[in-house]
C-alpha cells in the first residue's frame, strides 16, 4: 500500500543490517540464530519474516523461516512472563507496538495539499516523508528482532518450547489481540501489582546485593525514562531544523532559477548546499535517534523488565516470610504443620531459585547495558565525526567554489 | 444653449473610496473620461457633492449633464482655480483649473481675479430646473453674482508626509442661494483631519488678492513649473536639492565604484528616563575620510524617532524622483513597552539587540547612496549634537492614524491608475522585483522557522544534557558514568553552538532577507511615483486636446477674442504637457539608474552576508568536530 515500499526487497540490506542487536551484546552462537529476514507492511499490519538456524535437535531443519505478526510476538512475551519458572529471569521486554499513524497522517496532507505547492516541493515533500515511514518501519523491525534475538541468546527461554513453536510452526499461531475484557483485567492487574510493589518495596532486604540493586533500578529506571524523553525531543527538533534545510534549499532554488541578476548561479550553488547539508543533518538527526534516543528507550524497558524481576524476588520474600511465620503459629497450635512445612519450603525453594538466578541475570544485565552503551556511544560519537566532517567538507567546498566566483 | 447644456458626458466611477476622498486629494484620478456613468441614487450627499465638484473641475458641461440626469442634488460645488497657479504639492488641484477656465470661457470673461479655488454652492435643493437656471445664470454673468468669500484652511497635520500638506479653498457663495459654506458639509465627515483651520474671509472684489496670495499656506506657495517634480520639501531646504540638480549627475558618476570612506556603527544603547516617556538612545558613531564632514570621527547620541524622522525626510525629498531611499526599521510597540517596562529579561535585551543592528545596517545603507550622502538633513544626523525633535512618528498618534490614511487611499489610487505601460524595460522590472518579493518572503518564512527551531534545538539539546548528567550520576558503573557526564558536557556545549548558530541564522541570514523585503517595497513604491507621473502627464495630455477642441468650436462660432484665449490657454497647456513629459523621462532615467544600483549592491550585499553566514555554518561544524573528537576516546575507555 505505501510507494514508499515498492522498493521493498532490499530495504533491509546493507548498512541497515546493522541495525541488528544494537542495543544488547549477544555472544553469536551457532547452536541457535534467529533474525528478522524480511518484512511488509499491509495496512495496518506489519508482517515479519522470522528467520532460523540452527543445529539444535529438537527442530525438524536446520533453516527455517515462518511469517509473525506483532500480536504473535506479544503472545510470546506475555507467555514468559506468565511461566512461573522463568520468574527469576529478566524477560527479553516486548517490542513495541508498530505506529505508522502519523507517518501516514502526514502522507495523506501531503496528497490532500498537493495542489498548493510547486512540483518539485511536492516531490521532495513525499520522498522526505517516504524516507520518515521507511525509517519508522525498519525501526520497528529492529525492535522485533532485538527481543528474539534476546531469547535466542538467553540460556534458559532459548529452550523455552513456545519460543520453539514460534519460531517452526510456519502457520498463524491465531493469536489474537487482547480484548476489552483482558485489557481492563490486564489493567487491574497492574493496579495490584505497583500496589503491591509499594508493600513489598517496604519490606528491608536481607542481601545488600539486592537492596543496592533495588535502590539503582528505581532510581535509575527514572532517569533513563528523562533521558529518553529529552533525547527524544532533541531528535525531533533536530529533524525539523533539517526540514527547514530543505525548505531553503528549495527557496533558494527558485529565487537561483528566477533572479535576473548574475547572483542566480550563486544561489544555485548554495540552494545545492543546502539540499546536501539537509541530507546530512537529517543523518544526523537518525542517528542520534537510533543510536541514542532508542538505546535509551530500549534500556528504559529493559530495567523495567530488571525492575519486575526484583518486585517478583521481593514478592516471593514476602511470602516465605509470611510462610514462616504460617509456620510458627501451626508449630504453636499443633495443627496443620505438615502443611505449613511444605508451603514454607516450597515458598523457600522458590525464594531461593529466583533469588540464584535473579544475582546472575542482573549482572548479566549491567554487562550488557555497558557492553551496548559503550558499543553505541562509541558508534554516536563516530557518526557525529563522519557528518560532521561530512558537513564541513561540503561547506567548505561550496565557500572555495563561492569565493573563486566572486 | 441647451443643447449644449444636454449633451450627455459619460464618466466613469471606478471606486467608493475614491469618491469619498474626493475632498482631500488626488482621488479624481479614479475618474477617467471613457466609459460609464455609476453615479446614482444611492450615493449620499456627500458623495455627490463630491463627485459633482470633481466633474465641475473638468468640464462645466459634465456639471450640467449631471443635473440633467435628474439626480437629487442638493448642493453643486465648482471648484475652480486661478489660471497658471501651478502648484505642484497639489497635483489634483492643477486638475482643478479647467473649471474655472470653462466658467470663464462660458460666461464670456477673461480673468475672473480670483485666487485659489472658488466653489460656487447651491445649498438647497434646487431640483434640476433650478439648478440649470442658476448655472445658466453663472454662465451669464459669474462676474456679477454677489459673493462673499468663504476660505477655509484644510492642512494634513503631518509634515512628514509626502503627500501635499494642505488643500486651501475659497468658497464663493451664491448668496441668493442660501450662502452655506461647503465647510459645513465637510465637517461631519472630515471635521478630524481638517479641523486645523477655518477662517472666514470677506472677499468681495478681486482687489484682495494680494492678500489671499500671501496666506501663509505651503500648499498655495506658488511654484514655477520647472519645479513640478523637484523635491518637495519645505521652503527653508528648498535650495539644498536645486544645487544638486546640477551636480547629481557628477556626483553619480564619481560614485560608479560606489567607494565612500565612510564607516558607521550604532553601539551603546542605553535607556532614557522611566516609564512610558522612557526610550533608547543609541551612540552613532562617524568615521570617515570624506571632506565634507569637519571632523574624521565623530559620534553623537540619537533616538529611535530620529531615525525614522531621518527617513521620512529623506523620503519626502528622494522617493518622488526616483531614489530609492532605504527604509528605516520598523516600529514595535510590543517590543519597546517591553523595554520601558524595563523587565531585564533576555526577550528585552534581544529586542534592543536587533534594533541596533537593524538601526547600523540602515544607516550604512543610507550612506552608501551617493546622492543621500550629500544630503544636509542626514550630515545633521550624523554630526550635529543637536537635532530637532523629529514629530510625528510616534505609531498611535493622529499623525500616524493619518498616514495610514493617505498610505490606504493611495493603495486604492494606485488600482485605479491603469498604466499602458511602453517601456519593457519597466515591464520586466517591475515583474522581477513582485516575483523577487515573494520569493524573498518565502525564503524569509523557511529562515525564520530555522531559527526557530534551531532554538528549540538548542533549549532540547540542554534539557537532554542534563538528564544526561542525572542518568550518569545513578549510573553505578563507573567508567560507563563518567563517559555519560561527558557526554552531558559535550551536549552542553553543543547546546551553546546551537544558540551561537540560532544568532547567526538570525542577525545574518534572516535579517538580510528582511532588510530586503523592505527595500523592494522602496523600489515598488519609486515605480508608483513614476506611475503618478506618467498619469499626470496623461491628464495634462488629455486636457490639451479638449483645449484644442474649444478653440476648433470657437474656430467654427467664429467669436475672434474667444479663440485669442483659446490659443492661450493652448500655449499654457502644450509647455505642461511637455513639462510632464521631461518629468516622466527624467524619472524614468532616474529610476533605470537607481534599480542598477540597487541590484549591484543587492548581488554584492547577498553574497557577502551568505558567505559568511556559511562560514559561521563551517566554524559550527568545526567546533562539532572537536568536541565528538574529545569524546571518543572516552567513550572508547568504557569497559
Amino acid at each position: 500500500m505505501m510507494e514508499g515500499l515498492d522498493d521493498g526487497p532490499d530495504f533491509l540490506s546493507e548498512e541497515d543490517r546493522g541495525l541488528k542487536a544494537i542495543n544488547v551484546d549477544l555472544q553469536s552462537d551457532a547452536a541457535l540464530q534467529v533474525d528478522i529476514s524480511d518484512a511488509l507492511s499491509e495496512r495496518d499490519k506489519v508482517k515479519f519474516t522470522v528467520h532460523t538456524k540452527s543445529s539444535l535437535p529438537n527442530f525438524k531443519q536446520n533453516e527455517f523461516s515462518v511469517v509473525r505478526q506483532h500480536e504473535e510476538f506479544i503472545w510470546l512475551h506475555d507467555s514468559f512472563v506468565e511461566n512461573e519458572d522463568y520468574a527469576g529471569y529478566i524477560i527479553p521486554p516486548a517490542p513495541p507496538r508498530p505506529d505508522f499513524d502519523a507517518s501516514r497522517e502526514k502522507l495523506q496532507k501531503l496528497g490532500e495539499g498537493e495542489g498548493s505547492m510547486t512540483k518539485e516541493e511536492f516531490t521532495k515533500m513525499k520522498q522526505e516523508l517516504e524516507a520518515e515511514y521507511l525509517a519508522i518501519f525498519k525501526k520497528t523491525v529492529a525492535m522485533h528482532e532485538v527481543f528474539l534475538c534476546r531469547v535466542a541468546a538467553h540460556p534458559i527461554l532459548r529452550k523455552d518450547l513456545n519460543f520453539h513453536v514460534f519460531l517452526e510452526y510456519n502457520q498463524d499461531l491465531s493469536v489474537r489481540g487482547k480484548n476489552k475484557k483482558e485489557k481492563l483485567e490486564d489493567f487491574f492487574k497492574n493496579m495490584v501489582k505497583s500496589a503491591d510493589g509499594v508493600i513489598v518495596s517496604g519490606v528491608k532486604d536481607v542481601d545488600d546485593f539486592f537492596e543496592h540493586e533495588r535502590t539503582f533500578l528505581l532510581e535509575y529506571h527514572n532517569r533513563v525514562k528523562d533521558a529518553s524523553a529529552k533525547s527524544d525531543k532533541m531528535t525531533r527538533s533536530h529533524k525539523s531544523a533539517a526540514d527547514d534545510y530543505n525548505r531553503i534549499g528549495s527557496s533558494l532554488y527558485a529565487l537561483g532559477t528566477q533572479d535576473s541578476t548574475d547572483i542566480c548561479k550563486f544561489f544555485l550553488k548554495v540552494s545545492e548546499l543546502f539540499d546536501k547539508t539537509r541530507k546530512i543533518e537529517a543523518r544526523v538527526s537518525a542517528d542520534e535517534d537510533l543510536k541514542l534516543s532508542d538505546l535509551l528507550k530500549y534500556y528504559l524497558r529493559e530495567s523495567q523488565a530488571a525492575k519486575d524481576l526484583l518486585y517478583r524476588r521481593s514478592r516471593s520474600l514476602v511470602d516465605y516470610e509470611n510462610a514462616n511465620k504460617a509456620l510458627d503459629k501451626a508449630r504453636a497450635k499443633n495443627k496443620d504443620v505438615l502443611q505449613a512445612e511444605t508451603s514454607q519450603q516450597l515458598c523457600c525453594q522458590k525464594f531461593e531459585k529466583i533469588s540464584e538466578s535473579a544475582k546472575q541475570e542482573l549482572i548479566d544485565f549491567k554487562t550488557r547495558r555497558v557492553a551496548a552503551f559503550r558499543k553505541n556511544l562509541v558508534e554516536l560519537a563516530e557518526l557525529e565525526l563522519k557528518h560532521a566532517k561530512g558537513n564541513l567538507q561540503l561547506l567548505q567546498n561550496c565557500l572555495a567554489v563561492l569565493n573563486g566566483d566572486t | 444653449m441647451s443643447n449644449d447644456l444636454r449633451r450627455c458626458f459619460s464618466w466613469e466611477r471606478r471606486d467608493t473610496l475614491c469618491e469619498r476622498k474626493s475632498f482631500t486629494n488626488q482621488s479624481k484620478q479614479g475618474f477617467r473620461h471613457h466609459g460609464v456613468i455609476t453615479l446614482c441614487r444611492k450615493h449620499r450627499p456627500l458623495d455627490l457633492l463630491g463627485n459633482l465638484q470633481y466633474l465641475a473641475t473638468l468640464d462645466m458641461e459634465s456639471v450640467v449633464a449631471a443635473v440633467d440626469c435628474s439626480w437629487p442634488v442638493p448642493s453643486i460645488c465648482m471648484v475652480s482655480r486661478e489660471k497658471g497657479d501651478d502648484n505642484p504639492a497639489n497635483a489634483h488641484h492643477c486638475r482643478c483649473r479647467g473649471s474655472q477656465e470653462t466658467t470663464a470661457s462660458l460666461s464670456g470673461s477673461r480673468n475672473l481675479g480670483f485666487h485659489g479655488e472658488w466653489t460656487l454652492v447651491f445649498d438647497e435643493e434646487p431640483g434640476v430646473q433650478k439648478a440649470l437656471e442658476v448655472l445658466a445664470a453663472c454662465r451669464a454673468d459669474l462676474h456679477s453674482l454677489p459673493v462673499s468669500a468663504h476660505l477655509g484652511l484644510f492642512s494634513q497635520s503631518s509634515p512628514s508626509s509626502p503627500e501635499p500638506a494642505s488643500l486651501p479653498a475659497e468658497d464663493v457663495t451664491a448668496n441668493s442661494n442660501g450662502p452655506k459654506p461647503a465647510e459645513v458639509v465637510l465637517e461631519d465627515d472630515r471635521e478630524d483631519l481638517f479641523a486645523e483651520a477655518t477662517e472666514e474671509v470677506s472677499l468681495d472684489s478681486p482687489e484682495r488678492e494680494p492678500v489671499l496670495s500671501s496666506e501663509p499656506s505651503p500648499a498655495v506657495t506658488p511654484v514655477t513649473p520647472t519645479a513640478l517634480i523637484a523635491p518637495r520639501i519645505e521652503s527653508k531646504s528648498m535650495s539644498a536639492p536645486v544645487i544638486f540638480d546640477r551636480s547629481r549627475e557628477e556626483i553619480e558618476e564619481e560614485a560608479n565604484g560606489d567607494i565612500f570612506d565612510i564607516e558607521i556603527g550604532v553601539s551603546d544603547p542605553e535607556k532614557v528616563g522611566d516609564g512610558m516617556n522612557a526610550y533608547m538612545a543609541y551612540r552613532v558613531t562617524t568615521k570617515t575620510s570624506l571632506s565634507m564632514f569637519s571632523k574624521s570621527e565623530f559620534s553623537v547620541k540619537r533616538r529611535f524617532s530620529d531615525f525614522l524622522g531621518l527617513h521620512s525626510k529623506l523620503a519626502s525629498k528622494y522617493l518622488h524622483v526616483g531614489y530609492i531611499v532605504p527604509p528605516a526599521p520598523e516600529k514595535s510597540i510590543v517590543g519597546m513597552t517591553k523595554v520601558k517596562v524595563g523587565k531585564e529579561d533576555s526577550s528585552s535585551t534581544e529586542f534592543v539587540e536587533k534594533r541596533r543592528a537593524a538601526l547600523e545596517r540602515y544607516l550604512q545603507r543610507t550612506v552608501k547612496h551617493p546622492t543621500l550622502l550629500q544630503d544636509p538633513d542626514l550630515r545633521q544626523f550624523l554630526e550635529s549634537s543637536e537635532l530637532p525633535r523629529a514629530v510625528n512618528t510616534q505609531a498611535l498618534s493622529g499623525a500616524g492614524i493619518l498616514r495610514m490614511v493617505t498610505k490606504a487611499a493611495d493603495a486604492v489610487n494606485k488600482m485605479t491608475i491603469k498604466m499602458n505601460e511602453s517601456d519593457a524595460w519597466f515591464e520586466e522590472k517591475q515583474q522581477q522585483f513582485e516575483n523577487l518579493d515573494q520569493q524573498l518572503r518565502k525564503l524569509h518564512a523557511s529562515v525564520e522557522a530555522l531559527v526557530c527551531h534551531r532554538k528549540e534545538l538548542s533549549a532540547n539539546t540542554a534539557a537532554f544534557a542534563k538528564s544526561a548528567a542525572m542518568l550518569g550520576n545513578s549510573e553505578d558503573h563507573t567508567a560507563l558514568s563518567r563517559a555519560l557526564s561527558q557526554l552531558a558536557e559535550v551536549e552542553e556545549k553543543i547546546d551553546q553552538l546551537h544558540q551561537e548558530q540560532a544568532f547567526a541564522d538570525f542577525y545574518m541570514f534572516s535579517e538580510l532577507l528582511s532588510d530586503y523585503i523592505r527595500l523592494i517595497a522602496a523600489v515598488k513604491g519609486v515605480f508608483d511615483h513614476r506611475m503618478k507621473c506618467w498619469q499626470k502627464w496623461e491628464d495634462a495630455q488629455i486636457t490639451l486636446l479638449k483645449k484644442r477642441e474649444t478653440e476648433a468650436k470657437m474656430m467654427v462660432a467664429n467669436k475672434p477674442d474667444k479663440i485669442q484665449q483659446a490659443k492661450n490657454e493652448i500655449r499654457e497647456w502644450e509647455a505642461k504637457v511637455q513639462q510632464g513629459e521631461r518629468d516622466f523621462e527624467q524619472i524614468s532615467k532616474t529610476i533605470r539608474k537607481e534599480v542598477g544600483r540597487f541590484e549591484k549592491e543587492r548581488v554584492k550585499d547577498f553574497k557577502t552576508v551568505i558567505i559568511k553566514y556559511l562560514e559561521s555554518l563551517v566554524q559550527t561544524q568545526q567546533q562539532l568536530i572537536k568536541y565528538w573528537e574529545a569524546f571518543l576516546p572516552e567513550a572508547k575507555a568504557i569497559a
